[in-house]
Order: structure tokens, then C-alpha cells, then sequence
């Protein structure tokens, strides 16, 4: 069963009188716990298309499907909804609330979701352990590295068993070596926990962990590598 | 975890939380300092009315206060003094007086004062003049050329302790009455205009000068519980019939006060309305540039499925903070200053010449009105919540997608 169905999704972003066709008619279905790199350069539409996958921003025409539900044409409200209990994000920056610590951070969204302090405690330690943070739950994101940030950012992301996880250039501001570290830990997680990945790069290096590779270019998806 | 980010969030920027909340601080200390300093001055200009032979409640013939003449005298005063002691409350207090516009005059001076003729024991217990007497003695019952007069007078007058002053008025018969009196004592008041209007003899005395009986121009009553003059009053007025006599509370003696306390009222609440308004626009500004500064954090927030309305909370918390910080550290600085000078007070003499035409006095002490502290508060808490809701909404509205672009 695919999770995400893209059905000729089109994005124009309006400055002024300039239109600029981010997506020109993106078709791309996605299956359940797969492990995808959207590959392409800067510029290219990576950005708006997982903005539009996880309800963030609006297509302007098209479809997209998201577990059986079209989300295009849900409410803001709705899609609030969608993404604290089906997404999980992880940005490229500037992931984490500053003012909270890392077991914080990852409970945070546990909390918007009403799950109990108990059990919020005890999934935020378990998936800190995972990620390999288990020295660091008290640490606020200033005194983490940036590998740290990215890790407590995935943690977040797969804390609730969201149905896909969303992850824009994850590794675009860490060195090599940390980044193949967060991919590394990023496929154990979509292996051992069965979560679907979806991230964007124009790093060869990342794009060698995809178990697919979609190439976006100029708004369109161009070619698709198993 | 709203209230623990909100703690934390005004602390990201301590220079900028210090600044605001100093500013609640003041606001709030002025708020409740000032407040209580203009109630002191509203409290003892009624206090002094109150004591300047005013009482709680006077009874007089009918038409005595509009033409104050001899002739509109008490004829019986046993039978107010009946009444009274049927009704008043056990601990109330009351004395007759025989009070007559003269003319006082000496060798080298005259000029218009009251006279007015008092019961020493009696009066020494109602009004200020038993304990005002700083040179010379108190009246004594019986004493039949004494005249107690104000330090002012005197110093008009170009008199002093021992001195004759010659007190002259018309008499029941429409004669003129004089007598010279020697003065025994001299007293100060809170008002300089007090001083020089009243001169006091026993009404022994001024009756032998007026010619008058038993007679007496009015009755004055003290009670324990400033609260219950309208009820004793209109207990009073159910036994002595209106065709003869005239029952008043302090409100009704005092006009000018009654007028002046209630634009107090109003004075206040202007008062602390200014203040706020002045700090509801730091407030704003500030939560507006705390706001500003975390478009991408709140950007992320919404991102991750956060509503809006629970942003406008989270923001509202930390304004929550800052108001209640300043506003216990600005109550506590408030009644600090208001403790510093219950003894004391504030003197004000220097001034005094001006204020006494308000009639205020001249020495103000803080008077502290639990309505007014909790109006404060709840002025500074209520409104500081309501003008950050505006910072508060426009955290609320900025969109993921624009906010995350945002550096
Ligand atoms: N908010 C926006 N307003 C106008 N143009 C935008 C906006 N966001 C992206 N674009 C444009 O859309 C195109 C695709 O951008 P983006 O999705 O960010 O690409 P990528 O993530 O692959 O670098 C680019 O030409 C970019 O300039
Ligand atoms: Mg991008």
C-alpha cells in the first residue's frame, strides 16, 4: 500500500509580478517503510515538494494522498492535526526549542498529543538511547553539537510512530563524517522501527543510504533509481 | 510546560526582562504609594472636618445653619439631650455648644471670629480642641473669663497669654452683647484657617454675655463607627420632629469634603489608569521584540502541529511572568513606603499655605484602601494580559513555511 500518492502536483510561487514554477506536475508514490532520498541541486523543488507532502504549504493543483487521505484540501487546523500525529520533521537547522532540553525537546511533542508524563518520560529515555543521545538528556540544544541537534531531531521525529518522517537536507550542516553517522542512524531506525523516510539531499554521499532515489529537477521528477 | 517555557523564555534576554519589570515595579509601587498618599490626604481632610466641631452628627434648631442667629437657638435642649440618650449607641458621644458669629478686638486690633461656647469635659472628648491647646490651659467648667484662641489669632492680633481680648455680638434681645475675656489658652489646628476662626469660652460663659437661658445652637455627636451616622441620624430624626429641628450627618455638614472625596474615587482609578497605560506600552514593545525575534521558533512550533492558540498561551505565560514578578516586588516596595511613613509622614508645611485652600493638611500620612491595592493589581494583571494578546496573535500567525525561510 503506498503511504504518500503524488498525483500531478503543480506549486507557482507569486513575487510580485515574477511567478516561479517550484513544481511543474510531480507524479511519485511512496510504500510503506521505505527509505527515500529526494536527490537533486539547489533549486530544484525539493524543498516546496516535502513542505506540500507534510502539509505545510499548499499545492497549487494536483493531489496528494496521505494514507489514504487528500490533504490538499484539508483545513489549517486539520493539517495541525496531521502533522503533530502522522509527520515527523526533521529541518535542516534549527530543529529544536532552545528553551527546552534534549528529553524535553523529544517529550514536547508527546505532550501536544496528550500523552501522559509517565509514558512521555519513558519513550523520550528509550528513543534518546536509540539515537545514541543517552548521555545528553539534560542538555539543552546550545550545549549540543550540531550531529547531537540532528539526532534529537530524529528522536522527535520518530518518538510517536509518525506515519512518514520528513527530513530536508538533514545532513546540510554537518561535516561528512557526522552526517554518514545520522544516516547511519537514520536507516537503523527505519529498519528496526519500520519508519518510512522520506529526505532530500544533493549530497552523493547521503544519497548512497537511499534505498531509492528520486531525482527532482526543475519541478519534475526526472529519474528514479531503485 | 507552557508556563515552564514561558519562565525560561524571559530569561533568554535578562537585560531586556530586568528593564520591563522595573518598569511594572515602578508603575505598580507609584500605583499603590500614590494611591495611598492621595487616600491619606482625602482621609484626614474628612478627619479634620470630622473634629473641627463637626462630629458625625449635629442637631440644631430648624434653620440655624442658614442664618446661624441667636434666635434660631435650641430652646430645650433636654429634650435633644432625652433623645440622645434613648438612642445614641452606648459609647457614642455628644455635647452642646452656643456657637455665635463676634467680633474679637483688643487695643490695637478686631476683626470676625466664632465664638463658641463649650462644655470642657464634654467637648475634650468629640473634638480636637481638647487636646489642641499648646500654651496656657484648657477651659475649665465654671470659668467665667477664660478665652482659649488660635496661635494664628494671636499673631494677628498681636497677642498673648494673660492679654484681654474684648468679644462683642448681638444678644437675644437684639442688644449688643460684649464682654472682655483674658486669654488662658492658646491652641494650634491641622489648618491655619481654623486658628484664626474659632475662639473658645464655656458656654457658662457665653451665655451670661448672650443673655440667653439654657439655650444651646447646636448638638454635636461622636460615634465609635463613623459607618453608622445615617442610621442614628435617621433614628434621631424619628423623635425629634423636622418642624424644630435639623439632623445632619458629617456628609450633609460637609459638602465640600463629600464633593472632594468622590472626585477622589475617580482620581484614583485616572491615576492608575495613566500609570498602566504608560507601562502597557513597554509592555507590548517588549513582547512585541521577544516575539520578533523567535520567528523561526515559533515557525517550528507550528510546524510540528502546534495551534495557534496554544502559542497565544505560551506567549501570554511569559508576560504572565513579568507582570507578576514586577508586581510583587512593586507591592512589596509599595507598602515599604507606605510603612516607612505611617509615623511620620510626609510634611508638607513648606506648602502648606496653598494646600490649606484644598483643605488639606500639613503633615499627610498614607492611608491604605484594601479596594485600592486589589484594584491595582488587577488593573496592572488584567490589562498586561490584555495588551500582549496583540504580540501573542502574531506569534500565533506566523506560518511554518514563511517563518522556517525566515533568518
Ligand atoms: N517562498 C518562496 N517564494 C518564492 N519562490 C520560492 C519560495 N520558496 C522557493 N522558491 C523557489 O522555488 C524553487 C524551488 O525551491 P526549493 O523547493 O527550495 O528548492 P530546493 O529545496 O530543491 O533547493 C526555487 O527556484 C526557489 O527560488
Ligand atoms: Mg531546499
Amino acid at each position: 500500500m503506498n503511504i504518500v500518492e503524488c498525483r500531478d502536483v503543480k506549486k507557482i510561487y507569486r513575487q510580485g509580478k515574477v511567478e516561479v514554477h517550484a513544481l511543474r506536475g510531480v507524479n511519485l508514490s511512496i510504500q510503506k517503510g521505505g527509505f527515500i532520498a529526494l536527490a537533486g541541486p539547489s533549486g530544484s523543488g525539493k524543498t516546496t515538494l516535502l513542505n506540500i507532502i507534510g502539509g505545510l504549504d499548499y499545492a497549487n493543483s494536483g493531489s496528494i494522498t496521505l494514507d489514504g487521505n487528500i490533504i490538499n484540501e484539508m483545513s489549517q487546523s486539520k493539517l495541525a492535526n496531521l502533522r503533530l500525529n502522522n509527520i515527523g520533521f526533521v529541518f535542516q537547522a534549527y530543529n529544536l526549542i532552545p528553551v527546552l532540553s534534549a528529553l524535553e525537546n523529544v517529550e514536547f511533542v508527546m505532550l501536544l498529543q496528550g500523552v501522559p508524563a509517565a509514558e512521555r518520560r519513558k519513550r523520550a529515555t528509550t528513543i534518546l538511547d536509540d539515537v545514541g543521545l543517552k548521555d545528553a538528556y539534560g542538555r539543552r540544544p546550545a550545549e549540543l553539537s550540531g550531529g547531537q541537534q540532528q539526532r534529537v531531531a530524529v528522536a522527535r521525529a520518530i518518538v510517536s510512530n509518525p506515519l512518514i518522517v520528513l527530513a530536508d537536507e538533514p545532513t546540510a550542516n554537518l561535516d561528512s563524517k557526522t552526517g554518514e553517522g545520522l544516516m547511519e542512524m537514520m536507516r537503523e531506525m527505519n529498519e528496526k522501527k519500520d519508519v518510512t523516510f522520506i529526505f532530500s539531499t544533493h549530497d552523493r554521499m547521503v544519497m548512497d543510504y537511499a534505498r531509492r532515489l528520486v531525482y527532482i529537477r526543475d519541478g519534475l521528477v526526472a529519474d528514479e533509481q531503485e | 510546560m507552557y508556563l515552564q517555557m514561558g519562565w525560561r523564555n524571559i530569561w533568554r534576554n535578562p537585560r531586556r526582562t530586568i528593564v520591563i519589570m522595573t518598569a511594572v515595579i515602578i508603575g505598580v509601587w507609584a500605583m499603590i504609594f500614590l494611591g495611598a498618599l492621595m487616600r491619606g490626604i482625602s482621609e484626614q481632610m474628612v478627619r479634620n472636618g470630622i473634629t473641627t466641631l463637626t462630629g458625625h452628627i449635629q442637631v440644631h434648631h430648624r434653620g440655624f445653619r442658614k442664618d446661624p442667629v441667636i434666635e434660631n437657638s435650641i430652646d430645650k435642649p433636654e429634650v435633644v439631650e432625652a433623645a440622645l440618650s434613648k438612642i445614641l449607641p452606648q459609647d457614642a458621644r455628644w455635647t452642646t455648644r452656643v456657637r455665635v458669629d463676634a467680633i474679637a478686638s483688643n487695643a490695637r486690633h478686631s476683626g470676625g471670629a466664632t465664638l463658641v461656647g463649650i462644655d470642657p469635659e464634654r467637648e475634650a472628648e468629640i473634638s480636637f480642641i481638647g487636646q489642641a491647646v499648646t500654651e496656657g490651659a484648657y477651659l475649665k467648667t465654671g470659668d467665667t473669663y477664660g478665652i482659649i484662641v488660635g496661635q494664628a489669632l494671636a499673631d494677628k492680633f498681636e497677642t498673648k497669654l494673660g492679654r484681654k481680648l474684648v468679644m462683642m455680638s448681638q444678644d437675644t434681645k437684639g442688644d449688643i452683647a460684649s464682654r472682655a475675656f483674658r486669654i488662658t489658652g492658646i491652641f494650634r489646628a491641622e489648618m491655619e484657617a481654623t486658628e484664626k476662626q474659632f475662639v473658645f469660652v464655656t458656654t457658662g460663659a457665653a451665655r451670661k454675655m448672650l443673655k440667653l437661658g439654657n439655650e444651646a445652637s447646636e448638638v454635636s455627636i461622636l460615634l465609635t463607627d463613623y459607618k453608622e451616622s445615617d442610621e442614628v441620624a435617621d433614628a434621631l430624626r424619628g423623635v425629634l420632629p423636622s418642624e424644630s429641628y435639623d439632623v445632619e450627618t458629617w456628609r450633609e455638614l460637609l459638602p465640600l469634603v463629600t464633593a472632594v472625596l468622590k472626585i477622589y474615587d475617580w482620581f484614583i482609578y485616572l491615576w492608575f489608569l495613566i500609570i498602566f497605560i504608560a507601562m502597557g506600552f513597554g509592555i507590548v514593545n517588549t513582547i512585541l521584540m521577544a516575539v520578533f525575534e523567535r520567528i523561526r521558533e515559533f515557525g517550528l512550533l507550528k510546524a510540528l502541529g502546534m495551534k495557534p492558540w496554544w502559542i497565544v498561551k505560551e506567549v501570554l505565560a511569559e508576560s504572565f511572568f513579568l507582570l507578576i514578578l514586577g508586581m510583587v516586588v512593586g507591592n512589596a516596595l509599595g507598602f515599604l513606603s507606605i510603612f516607612a511613613l505611617t509615623d511620620t509622614g510626609i510634611d508638607l508645611s513648606a506648602l502648606s499655605e496653598g494646600l490649606e485652600f484644598a483643605g488639606m493638611s500639613r503633615v499627610i500620612y498614607p492611608f491604605v484602601l484594601i479596594t485600592d491595592i486589589v484594584a491595582a493589581n488587577l488593573v496592572v494583571l488584567i490589562l498586561g494580559l490584555v495588551v500582549s494578546i496583540y504580540p501573542a496573535v502574531k506569534a500565533a500567525r506566523f506560518t511554518p513555511v514563511k517563518a522556517m525561510a525566515h533568518t
